[in-house]
């Protein structure tokens, strides 16, 4: 993240998983003004159930340089039960237990720190249950 | 106006990863046997690379809520207490209210008492709704605790918490006492700036640990009535597996009374969240109308003591969250001696 003002701005996605759901159904996080599909602009806020399935996922071993210490770890694309579909880091979990299909659990984790004195990001990542 | 006031939700949280004792006495060259035995613990929870005091309150939070099933929103108090903040200036408490949805119409702290910060959190919240001045108030204590390398600490000190919210309709828990003993005594401390903690050694034994949960515990039975022999259930601050059992068994409780609170041999010491998360334990399996006593300890030093009483409404609450043995004995992720320093950044590296 940018700095500590766009962290503040994004908290309600970041935090509490606040989406949008257009006219159309569509379901997107993070936000955007207009659905792909329809052009339709009207939309609600609402809150993702925070569980979710597995629809890709990888193993990054060469990650950028803040998440250096972290790899390897995996990465999934996951759908929640709103047709949401989400990229986000796995955790506390075993390599051979990330699966395609397979469901998780959306937990609030710090994602990264901004050096030793900058700020601490906040936000979802996913274990598989 | 005065009214009543008790515990409506509780939740904990521990994380997956644990150590082995024996593994931290390989490091050292101590004989694992003789710390199990003299601490009375196998193991301990570890946070992950990505949790700190904020996600530990925020897991802990939501099961609490599960439990309280309230809107958020009518939380009037969020005191988060703890000895490993992860800001020195930037209180937890703010990122907790907005993961969860609480407030911006709330109060929030965050406090700091050594191991007892956490009880001092429910007091404060009970406090708040006894007087009337809010609906609910949330207390949590929370801990990554530290211990340096190669001390005797870091055979214990661990991470997890536990969080209880407090209200005066649909009470799961009354309330019927409490009482705080407070001296300073310099046992154990952290100057600022400093990774870890120093301790007095046996001094944080019998003129600190045991002269306040003792005495705490001795004023709290005079002043609620009640006999050791009144409670299914009690539980003390858990520096140790050893402190607590001798500290109860001096009042006169049974090994009975005790088990089911004494979570450190599993857990090991999660400082602030010691003694609520042994509360949370309780809470899992009181039935109603039976009593349970929670002392704290706080180095530095002080203690807080509750009596709860269950009431009919708390066997429908109980399973509406995890249970903190089931998490105990649930996933978990062991960890060489490397990962563990690794983990909590015990190792120097570059940038």
């Amino acid at each position: 993240m940018a700095n500590s003002q766009r962290y503040t701005r994004e908290i309600a996605r970041r935090y509490r998983l606040e989406a949008q759901k257009f006219e159309d159904g569509f379901v997107c996080l993070p936000n955007r003004y207009v659905s792909p599909d329809t052009g339709a602009t009207k939309f609600e806020k609402i809150n993702l159930k925070p569980t979710g399935t597995i629809l890709a996922f990888t193993i990054i071993h060469i990650p950028a340089d803040r998440f250096a210490k972290e790899s390897p770890f995996p990465v999934a694309i996951i759908e929640t039960e709103e047709g949401c579909r989400l990229t986000t880091q796995i955790v506390d979990s075993k390599f051979e237990d990330v699966k395609i299909g397979g469901k998780v659990e959306l937990v609030f984790r710090k994602a990264t720190e901004e050096g030793d004195s900058g700020i601490l990001n906040y936000g979802y990542k996913a274990i598989v249950l | 106006m005065a009214g009543t006031a008790g515990i409506v939700g509780y939740g904990s949280y521990v994380p997956a990863y644990r150590i082995k004792v024996e593994t931290i006495s390989d490091q050292w060259g101590d004989d694992a046997g003789s710390i199990e035995r003299g601490l009375m613990l196998s193991e301990k929870t570890v946070p992950g690379r990505d949790e700190d005091t904020i996600t530990i309150a925020v897991a802990a939070a939501k099961n609490a809520l599960l439990r309280a099933n309230i809107d958020p929103q009518k939380i009037g108090a969020v005191y988060i207490g703890s000895e490993s903040h992860p800001y020195a200036v930037k209180p937890s408490g703010t990122v907790l209210v907005d993961a969860l949805g609480i407030g911006p119409n709330v109060h929030v702290a965050d406090l700091e008492f050594a191991c007892k910060a956490g009880a001092e959190a429910m007091y404060i919240s009970y406090s708040h709704v006894l007087s009337g001045n809010m609906e609910y108030s949330m207390g949590i204590g929370a801990d990554t605790s530290q211990g340096a390398p190669g001390d005797a600490l870091e055979y214990s000190a661990s991470a997890g918490g536990s969080a209880f919210i407090f209200g005066s309709k649909n009470i799961i828990a009354n309330v019927l006492s409490t009482h705080s003993y407070t001296s300073d005594t310099a046992d154990f401390w952290r100057r600022e700036y400093r990774h870890y903690p120093r301790h007095g050694g046996r001094f944080t034994g019998e003129p600190a640990y045991f002269k306040h949960v003792l005495s705490c515990t001795e004023a709290l039975l005079d002043k609620s009535g009640f006999k050791p022999e009144d409670f299914a259930h009690v539980v003390y601050h858990m520096p140790n597996g050893k402190f607590p059992l001798k500290a109860g068994k001096i009042m006169g409780f049974t090994n009975d009374q005790m088990k089911q609170g004494w979570v450190v041999n599993k857990m090991g010491n999660t400082y602030s969240g010691s003694s609520p998360t042994g509360m949370a334990a309780i809470m899992d399996v009181l039935k109603p109308g039976e009593k349970a006593m929670m002392i704290s300890f706080g180095s530095g030093a002080g203690s807080d003591g509750f009596v709860f009483e269950a009431t009919d409404l708390l066997p429908a609450v109980q399973n509406k969250a995890p249970k903190i043995h089931d998490q105990l004995d649930g996933k978990k992720l062991y960890l060489s001696y490397g990962q563990y320093a690794a983990y909590r950044k015990k190792i120097m590296f570059n940038d």
